[in-house]
């Protein structure tokens, strides 16, 4: 069974629909209210405050620490400057990705990594003879997100950060009355937003302290329902959704490389030995089979397959996570990928996916037919390759002070 | 000699924007010129009072149409829309009042509170509407096809309409003919008892027109309140993030980024015509700016007779627009407020607040505030529609603080003694405003740091609604479809040669839909005329 985080006698007080799944362990909102768009419009408007306890935490430390992380990390960690923060993934020897994640470097010595899986087997198997020591703090700190346009306002509002300084994937440490807790400038939903990192005691003041600087800026609690419209409207993968660990996956077939999944930007080749460099090296050279991309599925299309049932068009409540076939756009019988989850996007009135398609399609703009089902059923409609990311506003890294 | 467009857009208004757009997307070289220092038109956010943005005229927006934001890629130029979940109508004697909710339960336990039946009926209706609604889309999302015609491609668009009509199957087709002929008070009595439920309902069927819940005919404009579409669900309102002038500007910016030339506090004095043809327009200054075609986002009545002129146009013609029906009807009082203004206290939090609050406590209450109206007086008791849009987007007040804006119904344009003296009736206008809400929200003279009040004068000189009317025309049948403006020119053309109307006098009218400078826009590359 589940077990509650630190911030549960908050959230459950708030948690008006009693909808809690489970999140690696621990109970989680998948929404708060029963009629859940105003979650997401949080996100996009004001501020919405996620519990994000349930990710896996670890604290890297030692004079080896650096190396370490950079040795199993298809990211160059070293590279990494004090208070700032990564998005990376870490692969197995055949360049399969086992996870993805943020690290951050709050030290010299001194790294936090966060994952979705628990990887603290998989990072300390390869310890060995270094100076390195990880400790799995995933039950003992905790943390929320507080994203969205007001979220900066709200911070300034019950902290002492330079928040309008502090520059998008960098962290700061900070104080308010009576606790200490970390900020980084990181989230999941592709929009202005902080995390907040800070021990289990502490827990409730912070969210006490959180909620109250909200109330003038609309602050609302947000569910994982809402956060995945978001971060699909964002182009942000998610393991277990978007691909399968290798550390999970059954047959090669179900696992992914770090290209593959869009995250080629990520892998820095030509540096010293790390897991992965040289089967990566070698798709690098010799091109990848799948790529993920966005996909526009063509609205007018589908409202003419409603209306030949003669009803209005629907779209699912909410975002969806199931596999769903992508045709050629000349065969309709040849399929050429699958969507991993999509959405209505309330942001950009489109109905959006997020796919995984052979690398022939891949390019932005190639047209192709995408499954529906409608009354009971199955049709295809006209849809078009995206980049995976359909909604990226200013304000996400914007500084008010240099 | 300077440049010659291929269109001068007047009115930067967000119908005149949008076709601007669109011709620019389509290679054309396109002016707008905009009179006032800010861009809008009725859909502007300005800060009127310093620290807080009102939406000065139209202040929510529901029927945008959805397509028009994916082709010209509005979301990516700002156009941001935040949903209402609430419907609040507060009742005197410190009753709990009625709100509604997006959530379909919750709606249900608060209407049975009144009427058990109604409380069950209440999803049947929306059904029904929805069916109209659809019928109403494919409606306004074409030019109107004219009936009187034998042209094949207005039949063949007739005929498109019409099978949408046979469709619906016999009793949506009666249901339909009620809703065109009766008025909105005698259709929700085909489905309602509760007169405190009916009371915000059949005012959606009389904004921005002349006329009273039981006036027939008023049915129609109900279902135009009702087939808001936000987000491809029908029926939901929202505020556009920093004010309705939010679409206006994200519009400009995407005019702009095809190519568009957009130009401010610029009078345009009337089109220049020669031989019936328009070549241009002539500024209040004198200058003169050539284009192959000219595009009026002004009113019917401003087209005309403004920009044409009585001189260049058949007399009968000048009659039937001087008999197009604008009667604007209607103010808005805009306030800039310390706290929150609580109109029920009895309410836990204030997420009923976050929609609109309707001042209509039942069915009569309105019926009365007409029937000061009709002989000339605004009325003592109006029907306000309230929104706080300052509790949803915190951007728009500072901290704490709020704006609230009102749009008030009865303030019939042909005051008793003449429309040139409501200046001096602003004062007691807004205080008739604000002592009515003091009903509800005792403390609100306290609140109150600022108050801006907007009256059918003010629409006309400030805003170029004739007569103050916010829709450009009254919303009435004889004034749509075809024969909006007027029957012979409905399809966004005028009796002059390259001179086109953009705005919501045309078809299919008001309300922050984008349809107008859309269609029109379509029907000029269609013709190929540039």
């Amino acid at each position: 069974m589940p077990i509650q985080t630190p911030f549960h006698p908050r959230t459950s007080e708030l948690n008006s629909s009693l909808d809690w799944k489970d999140w690696g362990g621990y109970f989680a909102a998948n929404s708060y209210n029963v009629v859940n768009d105003f979650e997401y419009y949080a996100f996009r408007h004001s501020a919405g405050l996620i519990d994000i306890t349930p990710l896996f935490k670890y604290k890297v430390t030692g004079k080896d620490a650096s190396r370490f992380l950079s040795r199993l990390i298809v990211k160059d960690i070293s590279k990494l400057k004090l208070n700032q923060a990564t998005y990376c993934c870490w692969c197995d020897d055949r360049g399969m990705v086992i996870d993805d994640g943020t690290v951050m470097r709050f030290g010299e010595d001194e790294y936090f990594v966060t994952a979705a899986d628990p990887s603290y087997s998989w990072f300390s198997r390869f310890i060995k003879k270094l100076d390195v020591h990880i400790e799995d703090v995933t039950d003992s700190y905790c943390a929320l997100a507080l994203q969205g346009p007001t979220s900066r306002d709200i911070l300034k509002n019950m902290c002492d950060a330079d928040l309008d300084s502090l520059k998008f994937f960098w962290t700061t440490s900070t104080k308010a009355d009576g606790f200490e807790f970390k900020i980084s400038r990181t989230g999941y939903t592709g929009d202005l937003g902080y995390e907040l990192w800070i021990k289990n005691e502490d827990a409730l003041k912070l969210f006490d302290a959180v909620w109250s600087a909200g109330q003038n800026y609309n602050i609302r609690m947000s569910g994982i329902a809402a956060l995945d419209i978001a971060r699909i409207e964002a182009g942000l993968i998610m393991n277990g959704v978007e691909y399968h660990s290798s550390l999970h996956a059954l047959t090669p077939e179900q696992m992914s490389t770090p290209y593959e999944l869009g995250l080629g930007w990520m892998v820095n080749l030509d540096r010293e030995t790390f897991m992965g460099q040289k089967a990566l090296r070698a798709e690098n050279k010799n091109g990848s089979r799948w790529a993920t991309v966005g996909v526009d599925i063509n609205w007018p299309d589908l409202e003419e397959l409603y209306q030949k049932h003669g009803l209005p068009p629907h779209t699912e409540a909410g975002a969806w996570r199931h596999s769903v076939p992508i045709f050629q756009k000349q065969h309709v019988s040849k399929q050429i990928g699958y969507a991993t989850s999509g959405t209505w996007s309330p942001a950009l009135k489109k109905n959006i996916a997020l796919a995984t398609i052979e690398i022939d399609y891949a390019k932005p703009g190639t047209e192709v037919n995408f499954e529906v089902m409608v009354e009971h059923h199955r049709e295809t409609v006209r849809a078009t390759v995206h980049k995976p990311q359909f909604f990226n506003p200013e304000r996400k890294r914007s500084i008010l002070k240099k | 000699m300077s440049k010659k467009y291929d269109a001068i857009i007047i009115g930067g208004g967000h119908n005149g924007l949008i076709n601007a757009a669109y011709l620019a997307k389509a290679g054309k070289d396109v002016l707008v010129l905009e009179k006032r220092h800010v861009l809008g038109g009725a859909a502007v956010s300005e800060e009127v009072y310093p620290g807080f943005t009102y939406s000065v005229c139209s202040y929510v927006v529901s029927l945008f149409r959805p397509h028009i934001i994916r082709e010209l890629n509005l979301a990516k130029h700002g156009y941001d829309i935040i949903p209402m979940d609430a419907s609040f109508q507060p009742l005197p004697d410190d009753d709990l009042g009625l709100c509604r909710w997006g959530d379909a339960s919750r709606s249900r336990r608060e209407i049975a509170r009144f009427s058990k039946k109604d409380s069950e009926v209440y999803g049947e209706f929306s059904k029904v509407m929805t069916h109209m609604a659809k019928l109403a889309k494919e409606v306004i999302d074409h030019p109107a096809p004219d009936v009187a015609s034998i042209n094949p491609k207005e039949l063949s668009s007739l005929l498109r309409m019409g099978k949408v009509f046979k469709n619906l199957g016999p009793e949506l087709l009666h249901m339909n003919t009620k809703l065109l002929t009766m008025s909105s008070a005698d259709f929700l009595d085909l489905w309602f008892e509760s007169e405190v439920l009916k009371g915000p309902m059949a005012v959606s069927g009389i904004i921005g027109t002349f006329l009273g819940v039981r006036s027939p005919g008023t049915a129609y404009v109900l279902l135009h309140h009702y087939m808001g579409e936000l987000d491809g669900a029908f029926r939901s309102w929202g505020f556009s993030k920093g004010g309705t002038g939010g679409v206006s500007i994200a519009c400009a910016n995407a005019a702009k980024s095809y190519g568009a030339e957009i130009r401010t506090n610029v009078n345009v004095s009337h089109v220049k015509i020669k031989n019936g043809k328009s070549t241009g327009i002539i500024l209040a200054n004198g200058d003169e700016i050539d284009s192959k075609i000219v595009v009026s986002n002004l009113d019917p009545n401003r087209t005309y007779l403004k920009m044409i002129g009585e001189d260049n146009l058949p007399k009968d013609i000048t009659t039937e627009i001087k008999r197009f029906k604008l009667r604007g009807s209607s103010g808005k009082v805009n306030f800039a407020l310390s706290g929150v203004p609580n109109f029920c206290k009895k309410r836990d939090g204030l997420e009923f607040m976050k929609g609109d609050i309707a001042i209509v406590p039942n069915v009569d209450y309105v019926e009365k505030a007409y029937d000061q109206a009709k002989y000339g007086e605004f009325s003592e008791k109006p029907y306000i529609n309230i929104v706080v849009p300052s509790l949803t987007d915190p951007t728009l007040a500072p901290p704490g603080k709020h704006v609230m804006s009102c749009f008030v119904q009865y303030a019939p344009f042909d005051i008793k003694e003449g429309p040139e003296y409501w200046p001096k009736l602003a004062g007691k206008f807004g205080d008739a405003v604000q002592n009515t809400i003091k009903e509800y929200v005792p403390d609100i003279d306290s609140l109150v740091e600022h108050r801006q009040v907007v009256t059918p004068w003010d629409l006309q000189e400030t805003f170029g609604l004739t007569e103050g009317n916010i829709f450009q025309g009254e919303l009435t049948l004889e004034q749509l479809l075809f024969q909006r403006p007027i029957s012979g020119y409905a399809k966004y053309k005028t009796p002059i040669e390259n001179l086109w109307m953009s705005g919501s006098g045309t078809h299919p009218g008001g309300g922050i839909m984008g349809s107008g400078g859309e269609l029109s826009a379509k029907s000029i590359l269609k013709e190929k005329v540039i």
